[in-house]
């Protein structure tokens, strides 16, 4: 079964700590929120964990992959606090790019997405034209059509309708069902059931 | 590959949707070369001598110019997060990008310089060997500038440093470059100025996506 291990994790922002010897383990079909108040470094560990940032000391590997390497990356979708669109591209175009950068898909499936995701109509409007919440649906189209096991999500009901955080959130599960695990952050009360809590 | 192509038609699209980006750094290329007969001298013997080295900086400081952007917008979406979080390599996404750069300034720079030689009495000879060494040097200067593009990106109010840390690599290029067309309006060889500037490219295609890969992944932690 695969599962991604946490090993002696440091991180280290500026002059402060942020931690130090973090360790856990988080399985195949689990999901897992990791908790703390502001500034208490949920980005900063999303990030290492998507080989963005580099950890100070301790080691990162999901099925004897350390973090960085081609086949981590390849297991890995991260999503950050930015929706990651260009304004002069409509939404297909984007959605495009951005499952490219995992792999490509076919344009049904891409339209599919969009639909799925409530943007039925918009997929040759321009991002500049979407509103907030509408450009996070974007991204999360190009989470929800990606092949990665590991789900990265900071603060992933930002800017979403009630019935949008619904969609992400059957999504969660349904991805965990497959197999899949997820580690998200929010501040938002989140109706997930078997949701495992880290605290940092 | 295909990733490569991607990447590429993306940031031609974008520049063709917001085309001030790209017509801003060739209006100044323009501007700048036409202002020098007005200050300098109109008379073809003063002007056909300093033809090469005014078109060679003025068309440095408009790759300057547009290299502010190269990765700017995609720092500020976020789809630079996406770009390092990808599986594809770093460096042959950032090589797309440093085309599409190439192509939208380089290239229009090359079929602008004959119209501009002939404005500043360059003779025939001098305009086929400037045409040359901007084909050759033009896509070093997207390549080196790409370095220096991503060691700023995320820095506010970073034109002045981006100058600092690109144009001294910049000076070899400009000197090979002026003096061969300078030699060529004289009919002497200039195929020792040629191959310098071939060496420089061969390097700098070897070097530059990867260095850029590393300064962008330091840019963005």
């Amino acid at each position: 079964m695969s599962s991604l291990v946490i090993d002696k994790l440091e991180c280290q922002r500026g002059y402060s700590q942020l931690f130090t010897n973090l360790c856990f383990q988080v399985n195949a079909q689990e999901v897992v929120r990791i908790t703390g108040t502001n500034g208490s470094g949920k980005t900063s560990l999303l990030k290492i964990l998507a080989g963005i940032n580099t950890q100070e000391q301790g080691c990162v590997t999901f099925d004897q992959n350390v973090v960085k390497s081609d086949a981590y990356q390849q297991e890995v979708f991260y999503l950050g606090h930015q929706a990651a669109l260009s304004a002069e591209l409509s939404s297909l175009e984007n959605l495009e790019f951005l499952s490219a950068l995992n792999q490509p898909v076919a344009r049904e499936v891409l339209i599919q997405a969009l639909e799925d995701i409530g943007l039925k109509g918009y997929a040759d409007e321009p991002c500049a034209n979407l509103s907030a919440g509408q450009k996070r649906r974007v991204i999360l189209a190009s989470l929800f059509i990606s092949k990665a096991k590991v789900w990265l999500l900071d603060e992933p009901f930002t800017a979403l309708d009630p019935k949008g955080i619904k969609i992400v959130e059957s999504r969660i599960a349904q991805h965990c069902a497959n197999g899949g695990l997820c580690l998200f952050t929010t501040h938002q009360d989140s109706a997930l059931p078997n949701q495992r809590m880290i605290a940092l | 590959m295909n990733i490569y192509f991607q990447t590429l038609s993306r940031d031609l699209r974008i520049a063709l949707r917001n085309p001030s980006s790209v017509l801003n750094p060739l209006l100044f290329f323009i501007i700048s070369v036409s202002l020098f007969p007005l200050a300098i001298s109109p008379e073809a013997t003063t002007l056909s001598q300093i033809a090469a080295g005014i078109i060679w900086v003025a068309s440095m400081l408009a790759v300057l110019l547009s290299l502010n952007a190269l990765f700017h917008h995609d720092f500020d979406n976020g789809v630079l997060e996406q770009m390092v979080t990808s599986h594809h390599p770093l460096a042959l996404l950032i090589l797309a990008k440093i085309t599409a750069h190439w192509l939208l300034t380089g290239i229009p720079i090359i079929l602008l310089s004959p119209l501009l030689g002939v404005f500043l009495f360059l003779d025939e000879q001098g305009i086929k060997v400037l045409m040359l060494t901007l084909l050759l040097a033009t896509p070093s200067l997207s390549l080196i500038g790409s370095i220096g593009a991503s060691l700023i990106v995320g820095i506010k109010n970073s034109g002045m440093l981006l100058s600092l840390l690109i144009l001294p690599l910049y000076i070899p290029i400009l000197i090979f470059a002026s003096s061969a067309v300078s030699q060529a309006q004289f009919g002497l060889d200039i195929n020792s100025q040629l191959y310098f500037l071939a060496m420089f490219l061969v390097l700098s295609l070897m070097s530059a996506p990867f260095v850029s890969a590393l300064a962008l992944k330091i840019s963005l932690e």
